[in-house]
């Protein structure tokens, strides 16, 4: 029996424990992270960690659309050239990103930070719904875009939002659903294949 | 390497998990398998080609590999979408509870071909007709049933005795009613039910759902019944469903979307 098996120091399986928290980082990439980062010069490692920090000191939800941002409200809310009269609601804020990137849309956003999940027990006061709510009263708001996933939760999140906006009279869309670019006809299911020819437009 | 061992089979997806960076977990109700939790590679991509056809209520024909710990979907076919069921909020919501139901109620490796039926014969009535509690009732009833956790309403539980007609008391722990002379001796939490609650439950037991589901009561017998079941699935699960909530908000929010 030899008398002591190696053990990691104590700052490098600490720091292997917490890599490991973090997602898609299994065991074994978190080590590997660990013993790079050991090896990474000093400069490199501290400016890591400061960014990690600053993320989590000078990053705040913005308060009218609940997006990430340094400033409140966000560049996006306070941006005059967006157009004030739409709000797109989408489940996290790297789908603003994605929307973003596309150019085809200049209005403003609301993030819901996650989405309803009856069988994983998330209900609409989980997420930023009522904020939503008293932005669409208050302001100038006149369409409505939902912009959920096209799956079974996000359908339910929007079509949640859609019963209880109803009142308010105001113009809802979503985005059309349908063929993806560059996807396979034949490997299309039928609710995504029905709702494409649904929704098909002349050439 | 040995190649993996594949099967085919078809049932329903009752939920799914996402699992790292594209993929998710699924849970199917199945044929000849029973439960089945299988990994969906990629399904979250938008690309995906197994995406659409492993979304939550759909009816789909599976080839899966049996993997050294998780299983993998390969291929997958829509049988039926239940498109009616995902588009309207109300019948989701009630969908997904009787998927929840199922999910609790079925067990990985013990094939349960009558509860994938049942299931299946649910659904269908509540994408084509009106959304009925007594559907919903009649389905608890059964898969209880099947499961072996029936509720006895033709005796009394301990006794054997036939019921006499009048207002009983509900057993959760016993599974079944208790007639006047039992109930003194009994100690358990123990639920009161009306003759004419115990009528409906045996008339849910007895006929077929479609029979079961255009059963019309009272509101008041409605909420007596709804009560009754609520608490015994509580009792037999250990625990509370998470689809109800949402089911009783989208129904006290009423209204079409």
């Amino acid at each position: 029996m030899c008398a002591n098996r190696y053990s990691a120091a104590e700052p490098v399986s600490r720091l292997v424990e917490l890599l490991h928290k973090l997602p898609g980082i299994g065991p074994k990439t978190a080590q590997r992270l660990t013993y790079y980062l050991v090896r990474m010069p000093e400069e490199e490692a501290r400016s890591l960690a400061e960014a990690v920090l600053a993320v989590k000191e000078r990053i705040v939800l913005c308060s009218q659309c609940y997006n990430i941002t340094e400033a409140d409200p966000c560049s996006l809310c306070s941006d005059p050239g967006r157009d004030q009269t739409q709000i797109c609601v989408v489940e996290e804020a790297l789908d603003v990103a994605a929307l973003d990137r596309t150019h085809a849309y200049g209005g403003l956003y609301h993030v819901l930070h996650g989405v309803i999940s009856p069988m994983n027990g998330v209900g609409p006061d989980d997420l930023k719904i009522q904020p939503l709510l008293s932005r669409l009263r208050s302001g100038e708001v006149r369409e409505l875009i939902l912009a959920t996933n096209p799956n079974l939760e996000g359908e339910a999140t929007s079509m949640y939002i859609n019963r209880l906006v109803a009142p308010l009279g105001l113009k809802v869309t979503r985005p059309a659903r349908g063929l993806p670019v560059g996807g396979d006809l034949e490997y299309a299911d039928e609710v995504t294949l029905g709702r494409a020819i649904d929704g098909r437009q002349e050439f | 390497m040995a190649r993996p061992r594949t099967y085919k089979t078809q049932g329903v997806v009752l939920k799914q998990m996402p699992l790292g960076e594209a993929d998710r977990i699924l849970t199917l109700c199945t044929h000849d398998r029973g439960k089945v939790r299988a990994v969906g590679s990629g399904v979250r991509r938008t690309k995906s080609r197994l995406a659409g056809h492993l979304e939550p209520l759909t009816h789909v024909r599976v080839s899966v590999a049996e993997g050294r710990d998780l299983h993998h979907v390969i291929e997958a076919e829509t049988v039926h979408s239940f498109r009616a069921l995902r588009e309207d909020l109300d019948r989701m919501s009630v969908a997904v509870y009787l998927c929840e139901l199922t999910d609790s109620f079925t067990a990985e490796g013990a094939p349960s071909p009558e509860v994938l039926d049942l299931l299946l014969a649910t659904m269908r009535l509540l994408e084509s007709g009106e959304i009925s509690p007594m559907l919903v009732h009649a389905f608890e009833v059964k898969v209880l049933g099947h499961s072996g956790f029936g509720p006895e309403v033709q005796r009394c539980v301990d006794c054997r005795s036939d019921l006499e007609p009048g207002d009983h008391l509900y057993s959760s722990s016993a599974g079944g009613t208790l007639c006047p002379a039992c109930r003194v001796r009994s100690e358990d939490a123990l639920v009161s039910v009306s003759m004419n609650a115990i009528k409906v439950l045996r008339f849910l037991q007895r006929e077929d759902l479609g029979r079961g589901a255009s059963l019309s009561v009272s509101a008041a017998l409605a909420g007596e019944i709804e009560r009754l079941m609520s608490i015994y699935i509580r009792y037999v699960l250990e625990r509370e469903l998470k689809s109800t909530e949402f089911m009783k908000l989208v129904a006290a929010t009423g209204g079409r979307s």
